[in-house]
This record gives C-alpha cells, sequence and structure tokens, in this order.
C-alpha cells in the first residue's frame, strides 16, 4: 500500500499528466463514437437496405480484435495519441449504432402514426416522441461503449498513445509490480465508476410510463 | 351546409392493378356521423387518410368548409381535424393528462391554465374521472380506457371534423358495444362531423347518420341506414346492408312504412288500442304489440293526427317487401 502511495506520489511518475491523457484518450473517442453512431442510427433506421448494411458493418467491427483495430492505424496515424484514439473511437461505435438503431425501430408505429395525425413536424416527432423512448436504450449502448473504451484504453501504451497504460507496459517490461498494479488499480476502479455510473444515468433517462406496471 | 366534400378524388398506389380509391364524390353535411363501410381493400382508410393527408391522393379535390384542403399546408391541416385509430398509439412516456394536452400544445394557442382545465373536461367527457386517471400512464390502462384518451386527444382542441378509423375494431364486445354508446352520447353534445371507417355493418347502423357503401375503391352507394335496407343501389349493397337480416330491418325500418294499408278507419274494438310514433322502429312497435297484447297500435304523432294503424302482420309484409327486393335485385343480376 505504502509503496503505491509512493508511487502515485513521486513526481517523475507525473500523474497528473497521464490521467489528463487517459481522461482525454477516452472521453474523445467516447463522444466521436456517440456523434456518429447516433447520426448514422437516425440516418440508416427508416430503410432497411441501409440500416442492413450499417449493422451488419457494425457487427464485423465488434469481430475485429481490439489489438488488431489499434496497430492498423498504426502505418497511417505513425505511433501516439492519434491512432489510439481512433480505434477506440472506431470500438465505441457498434454499441451506440445498434442501440440507436433498436431503439429507433422499437417506438410504437402507432405512436409515430397519432404524432403525425395530430399535426406534429418531423423534429417535434423526434424531440417529443422518440428521443424520449430511445434514450434509456442508447444509454445503455453508450455505457457498453464506455466501459469498453475505458478498458481497452490502457492498451495504448502499446503504441505510446500516453495515459495509464504506459504505467502498466512499463510495469511489465521492467517487471515492477508496484508501477504495473498502480496502472490496473486506476483503470479497473475507473471502468467500474463509468458502469455504475452509466447505470444510474440510464434509469434516470428511463420515462416513468415505461417502468409502470401494465393493467 | 356540408362540412366536407370529395370531389373526383382517386388514389392510385404505384405498381397496384386499379386505383385504391376511383373518382369518388360525395359531401357529408356539418355535424353529421358518415360511415365509411366495404370489405377489405375497398379503400375506406386510404379515403380517410387523404383527407389529412397522411396520404396524397393521385387527383381530385377534397373541400372542407369551402376550401380545397390539398392547396394547404398539410400540419396545419392536420392541426384542425381530429384524428383515432384502431391502435391507438397514446405515447407510452406521456400520463394521460400529458397524452392530451400534447395535441393542444402541438396546435398552439392555448395557456397552461386553460389546457388544465380542458384535459379535466375532457376526461369527464370520456368517462374518465380526472382525479383518478390524470397521472396514469398508459400503460397502467385497459384497451377501453386507452382508447378513451385518445378519444379525448383527438377531441382536445374542439375540431370540427374528427376521422375515426375503425376505432373500436380491437375492442372486446362488451366494451365495443359501451363506447359505440357513449360516443353516440357525446355526440349528441358536441356534434362534430365524423368520418368514421369500419367494417362491421351493425356499428356503422348503430352509429351512423349516412353511410357511404365503398367498393373496389368506387362509392357503391351513399345514404341513410334506411335508405340501405329499403332502396339498395346494387346486390352488393343488398348483401352487406343485410337487407335480408330480419333484426337489422325491425331495428332501423320506421313504423310509417309498414303500416295496415287497409285500415285507416278503426276496427271494432280498436278504439282504444295503444299509440305508436310514425318515426318508431318497427322493433319497438312490435314489442309494445306483444307486451300489451294489442291487435294493434294507433300510428300518430301527438293526439290527433293518426296516420294509420299498425298490426303483427303489417310489420311481417313490411320486412317481407323488403327482402323481396333484394331477391329481384338479385336476380336482376343473374
Amino acid at each position: 500500500m505504502d509503496a503505491l502511495l509512493e508511487f502515485y506520489l513521486d513526481p517523475r511518475n507525473n500523474l497528473v499528466e497521464q490521467t489528463i491523457t487517459f481522461f482525454q484518450l477516452c472521453l474523445i473517442p467516447i463522444a466521436l463514437a456517440i456523434v456518429i453512431g447516433v447520426v448514422v442510427g437516425v440516418l440508416v433506421y427508416r430503410s432497411a437496405a441501409l440500416s442492413f448494411v450499417a449493422v451488419n458493418a457494425s457487427n464485423l467491427i465488434r469481430a475485429v480484435p481490439v489489438l488488431a483495430a489499434l496497430f492498423i492505424f498504426v502505418p497511417i496515424f505513425k505511433i501516439g495519441f492519434l491512432p489510439a484514439a481512433v480505434a477506440l473511437t472506431l470500438l465505441g461505435i457498434p454499441p451506440v449504432l445498434l442501440n440507436t438503431y433498436v431503439g429507433l425501430r422499437g417506438v410504437d408505429s402507432a405512436a409515430i402514426e397519432a404524432a403525425r395525425g395530430m399535426g406534429m413536424t418531423g423534429w417535434q416527432i423526434m424531440t417529443r416522441v422518440q428521443a424520449p423512448l430511445v434514450l434509456p436504450v442508447l444509454a445503455a449502448g453508450v455505457r457498453t461503449a464506455a466501459v469498453q473504451v475505458v478498458a481497452t484504453a490502457p492498451l495504448g501504451g502499446l503504441i505510446g498513445a500516453g495515459g495509464y497504460g504506459d504505467y502498466i507496459i512499463d510495469g511489465v517490461n521492467s517487471l515492477n509490480t508496484t508501477e504495473i498494479l498502480a496502472g490496473s488499480i486506476l483503470v479497473a476502479a475507473l471502468a467500474m465508476l463509468v458502469e455504475i455510473g452509466m447505470s444510474w444515468l440510464e434509469r434516470r433517462l428511463t420515462p416513468a410510463g415505461l417502468k409502470a406496471q401494465a393493467a | 351546409m356540408s362540412k366536407i366534400a370529395f370531389r373526383d378524388i382517386t388514389k392510385r398506389f404505384p405498381g397496384a392493378r386499379r386505383p385504391a380509391v376511383d373518382s369518388v364524390t360525395f359531401a357529408v353535411p356539418e355535424g353529421s356521423t358518415c360511415m365509411l363501410v366495404g370489405t377489405s381493400g375497398a379503400g375506406k382508410t386510404t379515403l380517410l387518410r387523404m383527407v389529412n393527408r397522411l396520404i396524397e391522393p393521385t387527383s381530385g379535390e377534397i373541400i372542407i368548409d369551402g376550401k380545397n384542403v390539398l392547396t394547404e399546408n398539410p400540419i396545419e391541416l392536420r392541426r384542425r381535424i381530429g384524428y383515432v385509430i384502431q391502435q391507438i398509439g397514446l405515447f407510452p412516456h406521456m400520463n394521460v393528462a400529458e397524452n392530451i394536452r400534447v395535441t393542444a400544445e402541438v396546435a398552439g394557442g392555448w395557456t397552461q391554465r386553460r389546457l388544465d382545465v380542458r384535459v379535466d373536461e375532457l376526461l369527464e367527457l370520456v368517462g374518465l374521472p380526472p382525479v383518478e386517471y390524470r397521472r396514469r400512464f398508459p400503460r397502467e390502462l385497459s384497451g377501453g380506457q386507452q382508447q378513451r384518451v385518445g378519444l379525448a386527444r383527438a377531441l382536445a382542441t374542439d375540431p370540427a371534423l374528427l376521422l375515426m378509423d375503425e376505432p373500436f375494431g380491437a375492442l372486446d364486445d362488451i366494451t365495443r358495444t359501451r363506447m359505440q354508446d357513449e360516443l353516440l352520447q357525446i355526440q349528441r353534445n358536441v356534434r362534430k362531423t365524423i368520418l368514421f371507417v369500419t367494417h362491421d355493418m351493425d356499428e356503422a347502423f348503430k352509429l351512423g347518420d349516412l353511410i357511404a357503401v365503398l367498393d373496389e375503391g368506387k362509392v357503391a352507394q351513399l345514404g341513410s341506414p334506411v335508405d340501405l335496407l329499403t332502396n339498395p343501389a346494387n346486390e352488393f349493397v343488398a348483401r352487406l346492408a343485410g337487407a335480408d337480416n330480419v333484426m337489422r330491418q325491425l331495428e332501423f325500418l320506421p313504423v310509417s312504412g309498414a303500416l295496415d294499408r287497409e285500415q285507416t278507419v278503426p276496427f271494432p274494438g280498436w278504439e282504444n288500442v295503444p299509440e305508436c310514433a310514425p318515426n318508431a322502429s318497427l322493433l319497438t312497435a312490435m314489442l309494445k304489440l306483444l307486451e300489451t297484447n294489442a291487435p294493434a297500435l294507433s300510428v300518430q304523432t301527438g293526439n290527433d293526427s293518426r296516420v294509420g294503424y299498425i298490426t303483427l302482420a303489417s310489420i311481417t309484409s313490411g320486412i317481407t317487401k323488403t327482402r323481396n327486393k333484394e331477391r329481384q335485385l338479385a336476380s336482376e343480376r343473374a
């Protein structure tokens, strides 16, 4: 325990800088994945052909091993923060996109018909009817994506992305158990925090009407 | 004045063998209920959905209050028309009050306080005590209760025109009958012009002031329930209207059409027979004859303007007359 604390407090280990880098390495890809996943999901859900392509492409991306995804961008972007961020973004898109699609398809078509019939504009249908019903499903997708990105981000250390991954990779290379543990504990704690936080958000976003018991 | 008129309205779906709606022309007077009936695929729902332009007609005009709706902004148009569908389509994330007020919020021009009052008023109207139901969610309601909210929602902005697409089609028999009775009751208070799609002829006869019979996209006949029974335009209408349906004839044919022709002056012993109104149904007259065990009923309005007498025998011959008409139409075609 003391060794760990000492490690964290040692200015040579740059805990603050590494934390900032690690957060950037997680938050930027998660944010990008949400934007891309939601936009693509909204654009394709109405068309059977387009959604077939999007859903299958998502599943295909999921099948790519994380390490392969990480290294595949190195020839293009060289090593560092950028290739890792791109790979993590790619990793985060499928759960967001799939849940956006599933959520939108899950909205009762009769509710949409009624909304059109009462004279709602497309924008009103989206904001007043679809969004509240899709948001909890989307939040579940974002939770999966976020946990996955946080858990995978340390691998960025392998291609020089910085962050807590540096501690782990460094620790493994120098057989320094304290350093390995120092990195792993932070990553694990962060992943769990994300899981707990997002679950809470998901419950908050679920409208009371959907939790209500059937008559 | 007619509230809504179809002029040569046609809808041709791409790739279809024949038009779904084929040069339909008819008008519905203000404040009346017009039932659109016909077999499935006859074009009832297509015709209805063209009124609020959820479907765009291929050609023709739809005139509401003297204005062709096809030149209007469809969004604005829909906000002035009430719309009730079989699948109801309440918003599951909104409670009952929110579901009703959203229609008025979208249409605009309502203050929050007026809306609160309006919601309670409408809930009373459709028979759901506001205190108990305002805050419930659609999931916590039965199918019948949900459709009551659906109706309240459609009435929120007090539209003069109401479109109903088989609104009671998915309800069980008992609930359906009750909802029909209540719609009649509500309609007596609100006097909307209603276009009502149904494939249930009993419902059409019960609720309709007018019935438009559609067959393969064309209007086979437009008339009152009695017209359809006594003067069906063709065999199809006769069969659909059930000209051989004795119960329906008893319920809808008026006493005035089945008077005892030979007997305008009282028979000996008929001096004190019970009275009956000329527009009463044959069923009412028959039940009265059976209950009182009288030989005849004096058909009259008020005290002394007697039109004639009705007997069990004249009821029988009145019904046989309409049945023969149907047979005749059938044999003409054969």
